[in-house]
């Protein structure tokens, strides 16, 4: 059954984090994209024995670095210094990027400007005029890991809803996004229709009114 | 070039690199970028370069002091657009350089078949986007996949940390990055490390890049910078 929980407003980007982090697999190799998905390691004790993957190069990231403990030479994809963690190890990039493409990552959590309901993924180029391309990883990691989940607001900032029927902004990947979550609430993609796993300050009959794609509950 | 040549002054390293070369230039952000390598390149001179890196210069350091200086005629590269790549950005609006944007694991991955002696190979990274324009698709296995040219630099910029006399490289922590791949992909590779150390001394276990792959060797007083700066 999905989840409705219309007596509360929808999640913050740190309750969605914990959300995310409770569905990642213990024991599994993950790789947090820039920008919000950084905030899910906050939520991975140990003992769940979780391994960060980070693509400029290293396996079993720690926390950002401070103070004494900023190296210039460990630093994660955002160029941000981190630590290393008991049992680390560093690689180069053809082979970070080869552990990603050859299907060894379990999972990785990527931030997007559009999703389509056929898992479609826009999150690396506007392409409006005068801005300037880069990709970085994004198109290796959509198509690398094993499972693509997407974490952003469900809608921008203009009220647009981000989960659409196709993407209109350039593509990162096709058909490669196996669950989104967002503030509103999680969405299975990969079958024939969205489902919708569990919602936050709205209830699954409000988000159809304010989506342009058909929306199934589980167990529908 | 058989045996590795252990140079005294990072300008002797570059000497002779010609105009219009491609060179690739190691590096992460700032993260092992080899700073006085590029420093002396723009002392040396050589213009109209093509430079494979991942990004497109920081600050005014590094990569950004040589495309700030002019020598740069295109820039391959996978993130250009940064908090602090305002030289390129300059640069790139006002149409002075080009730019070759390729997703970073096939970045890396044309420069390991360049130095792996691969003619082509296929990638599924960027299938059905815009970058995937104008290359041959093939499905293997049921799955689409884009041919992927190999990228052969004329030289390669290296940082590693510390190399013995023969030039076998060791690198420190995630400075690694496009190092090992650039050292192979290059015909000659010129290395900048913090410290030369006898032959012997290096644990062969350890070693990440044989010497065979290397051409020049110079010490140079490691410079770091963080996102923050120099410190």
């Amino acid at each position: 059954m999905t989840t409705e929980h219309v007596d509360r407003g929808p999640l913050s980007m740190d309750e969605l984090a914990e959300v995310i982090a409770r569905d990642i697999p213990e024991g599994s190799f993950v790789n947090l994209g820039i920008g919000q998905p950084t905030k899910i390691a906050d939520h991975l004790p140990a003992e769940r024995g979780v391994v960060l993957h980070t693509e400029n190069g290293m396996l079993g990231m720690g926390p950002a670095a401070h103070g004494d403990d900023v190296d210039a030479d460990l630093t994660n994809a955002g160029k941000v210094p981190v630590t290393e963690l008991p049992g680390a190890s560093y690689f180069h990039h053809a082979d970070s990027f080869a552990m990603m493409r050859g299907g060894h990552l379990d999972v990785c959590v990527l931030g997007a400007y559009q999703v389509a309901g056929n898992g479609d993924l826009a999150n690396w180029h506007t392409g409006k005029p005068g801005a300037i391309p880069a990709v970085g990883g994004a198109m290796d990691l959509a198509i690398g890991a094993k499972d693509v989940l997407v974490m952003m607001s469900l809608f921008g900032k203009d009220g647009s809803p981000k989960l659409v029927p196709a993407c209109t902004y350039p593509l990162t990947g096709v058909g490669c996004v196996s669950r989104v979550y967002t503030d509103h609430g999680v969405f299975e993609l990969g079958g024939d229709v969205v489902v919708v796993r569990e919602t936050w300050g709205a209830s699954v009959a409000e988000l159809r009114e304010r989506l342009d794609l058909p929306l199934a509950t589980k167990d529908e | 070039m058989a045996r590795t040549a252990l140079l005294d002054t990072v300008d002797e390293a570059v000497a002779g690199i010609e105009d219009g070369s491609t060179v690739l230039v190691g590096g992460f952000g700032l993260a092992g970028m080899p700073f006085d390598l590029i420093d002396a390149l723009i002392r040396q001179g050589a213009k109209d370069l093509t430079i494979v890196s991942n990004n497109a210069g920081n600050g005014e350091v590094g990569l950004a002091a040589l495309l700030k200086a002019g020598r740069v005629r295109k820039v391959v590269c996978s993130f250009p657009r940064q908090a602090d790549s305002y030289v390129f950005d300059e640069l790139y609006l006002a149409g002075r350089i080009e730019l070759e944007v390729v997703p970073q694991g096939n970045l890396a991955e044309r420069m390991r078949a360049a130095g792996a002696g691969i003619g082509a190979f296929y990638s599924p990274t960027a299938v059905g986007t815009p970058l995937a324009e104008g290359k041959e698709v093939r499905d293997f296995d049921g799955r689409p996949y884009l041919l992927e040219l190999p990228i052969k630099g004329d030289y390669a910029l290296v940082s590693a940390d510390r190399a013995d006399r023969l030039g076998n490289l060791v690198y420190r922590k995630t400075a690694r990055n496009f190092g090992p791949v650039m050292a192979a992909a290059a015909t000659t590779t010129i290395v900048q490390v913090s410290e030369v150390v006898a032959t012997g001394e290096l644990d062969p276990e350890a070693v990440v890049t044989p010497s065979i792959y290397v051409d020049r060797v110079v010490a140079a007083e490691a410079r770091h910078y963080t996102v923050q700066g120099a410190r």
